[in-house]
């Protein structure tokens, strides 16, 4: 195209080429731009494998937390049906008036199993699991109540609906305290929210200090070819024709700080793995943490590409321009 | 092909480096531009190649005027305008092949054409077997023949020439010379700034002079002077 010249013949349309041809053309220039700019991170591997574990590292320690967050919400989805409902009896309540309860309670429906526990059993157990032993024979009388072990049938095991059966329960004349075992649960929530909301910015803090990073990296870049720059404005090189070795510069910083945070992860998990069963096999449970899945392993290397086109954007776009030929 | 209508710059800080120039360069024509250190020789083709842009007046190129020329649309301009500067600003790292590609590969020929192309240019200057050299290598007249193929490779209909004997000696400057005389004779026009008039004095082309960024003459009413006598 030339705006001065009308008919002058110019750049590759001139040798009649087909419109795939052109096209072609166009990849190919990319790609060779591609290429160069992985040619110039090789050729200082120092400076830019700093920059690339920076990258890396700033994504690995929220992809990190992501993942603990997210097994400990596996974990907890577990448990969230276990609810249990301990009735604790008024201390005057006879057997006789604790088994009618428990026959009136076995004939709702939304109760599934119904356990007494009468306060002499208690008593026992706690002396035998508490390891204050012949201490407990001391007592004048026993001070723990009879409890009633409520199990809720499936459809009204959930935190809400418990929550209402527990109201109702504890209507029952012969009920002093009713406590649902959920209330933990409840709070293990609220502080998962919390880790949630810190996993998210610590997220945002890192990955801004990650667009200025590469965007000071690229702008030392464009600094230090400034003569080529120059050059290359004074031939006719359009700003984007310029931009594009540094933008592809950014695209690399982006994807291969995304493969040492992948990399880090998997090495992060597999030093915890043995920390963390030896945690879970204390609650009996056969528990494998579960890694980045395929998704999420994409959306993280797609945000760390992101980043580092962004940070290599904004330099690109300010930089740039204020080299001008003189 | 270069028309000046009044043409006024005024540097920031109230240098005035020209005042009311005009003249008109034919399509064609070859012409050199003379005048002292400070003249305004540099700030005229600046604004030929938009690296200033004119405080007052017009600058037109074929007939179209720059002032309507966008940011955006200089870096196309650029492409029909060939520029050699009195350092030849080759990039360093690059062989003396991909420097005098640099043209073609940010216009998109092919890599056929442009090898092609790069080398009927480095012939031209008779640099062809210096191809695959650094510009280290290179002497001072073998660097500024390179500028020089770097800057007619896309075959521009314009050359634009800033002191380019500058740094060499009286033979060497009369070889680049004698270059421009083939791309004269091949269609394209050549505008040389020198102040070398030892240089011009031997040849018969229209010299325009510049004084304290006023055009004294412009190489047309002399030559009526000098029909006059």
């Amino acid at each position: 195209m030339s705006i001065l010249f009308k008919g002058r013949s110019k750049g590759a349309s001139d040798t009649r080429v087909g419109y795939l041809q052109m096209l072609s053309a166009f990849f190919i220039s990319h790609l060779r731009q591609a290429l160069g700019s992985l040619g110039e991170l090789w050729r200082q591997p120092a400076a830019s494998l700093m920059t690339i574990a920076v990258l890396g590292l700033s994504i690995t320690l929220p992809s990190t937390l992501y993942i603990l967050v997210k097994n400990t919400e596996k974990i907890s989805a577990g448990w969230d049906q276990a609810s249990e409902i301990s009735l604790f009896l008024k201390e005057d309540t006879s057997a006789a008036r604790a088994q009618q309860l428990i026959a009136r309670l076995n004939t709702w429906p939304e109760i599934d199993a119904v356990t007494f526990i009468p306060s002499d059993d208690a008593l026992k157990e706690f002396q035998h699991l508490s390891g204050l032993g012949d201490a407990i024979a001391y007592l004048e009388s026993n001070p723990l109540p009879d409890v009633v072990l409520v199990s809720p049938s499936e459809k009204h095991a959930s935190p809400t609906a418990a929550g209402i059966l527990l109201e109702k329960l504890k209507d029952q004349r012969e009920v002093d305290i009713g406590k649902l075992d959920i209330e933990w649960l409840e709070r293990l929530y609220a502080l998962l929210d919390i880790a949630r909301e810190l996993v998210s910015l610590i997220g945002v803090l890192l990955f801004v200090s990650v667009v200025l990073i590469i965007g000071n990296t690229i702008r030392l870049n464009i600094l230090s070819k400034r003569d080529e720059i120059i050059v290359m404005k004074l031939v006719g090189a359009t700003d984007a024709f310029i931009h594009r070795p540094f933008m592809y510069t950014g695209f690399w910083y982006g994807l291969l700080g995304g493969l040492i945070a992948w990399f880090a992860v998997i090495l992060i998990l597999w030093w915890m793995d043995s920390s963390i069963q030896a945690f879970a096999s204390l609650y009996q449970k056969e528990f494998n943490i579960t890694g980045l899945s395929g998704n999420a392993l994409l959306l993280m290397l797609g945000l760390s590409i992101l980043l580092g086109l962004v940070g290599s954007m904004i330099s690109v776009q300010r930089h740039v321009r204020d080299i001008e030929p003189q | 092909m270069i028309k000046f209508e009044q043409v006024s710059k005024t540097y920031p800080g109230g240098q005035r480096a020209l005042s009311k120039v005009s003249f008109h360069i034919e399509p064609g024509e070859m012409a050199f531009l003379t005048g002292h250190s400070g003249a305004g020789k540099s700030t005229l083709l600046k604004l030929i190649s938009i690296m200033e842009r004119p405080s007052v007046g017009k600058v037109l190129i074929n007939g179209h005027d720059l002032n309507n020329i966008k940011r955006r649309q200089i870096a196309y301009i650029r492409r029909d305008i060939g520029m050699i500067f009195q350092s030849p600003r080759l990039l360093d790292s690059k062989t003396v092949f991909d420097n005098v590609a640099l043209p073609l590969i940010i216009e998109g020929y092919t890599r056929k054409e442009t090898a092609k192309r790069v080398h009927a240019a480095l012939d031209m200057v008779g640099l062809r077997d210096k191809a695959r050299s650094m510009p280290m290598m290179l002497s001072g007249g073998e660097a500024q023949r390179v500028g020089i193929a770097r800057a007619v490779v896309n075959k521009p209909p314009l050359l634009l020439a800033d002191e380019p004997t500058g740094n060499l000696d009286p033979k060497l400057s009369m070889e680049i010379i004698r270059l421009f005389e083939d791309f004269n004779q091949a269609g394209v026009s050549v505008f040389v700034a020198t102040h070398d008039l030892g240089l011009i004095a031997r040849m018969k082309y229209r010299t325009l002079t510049l004084r304290n960024g006023q055009m004294i003459t412009d190489g047309l009413s002399a030559e009526d002077e000098e029909a006059w006598q």
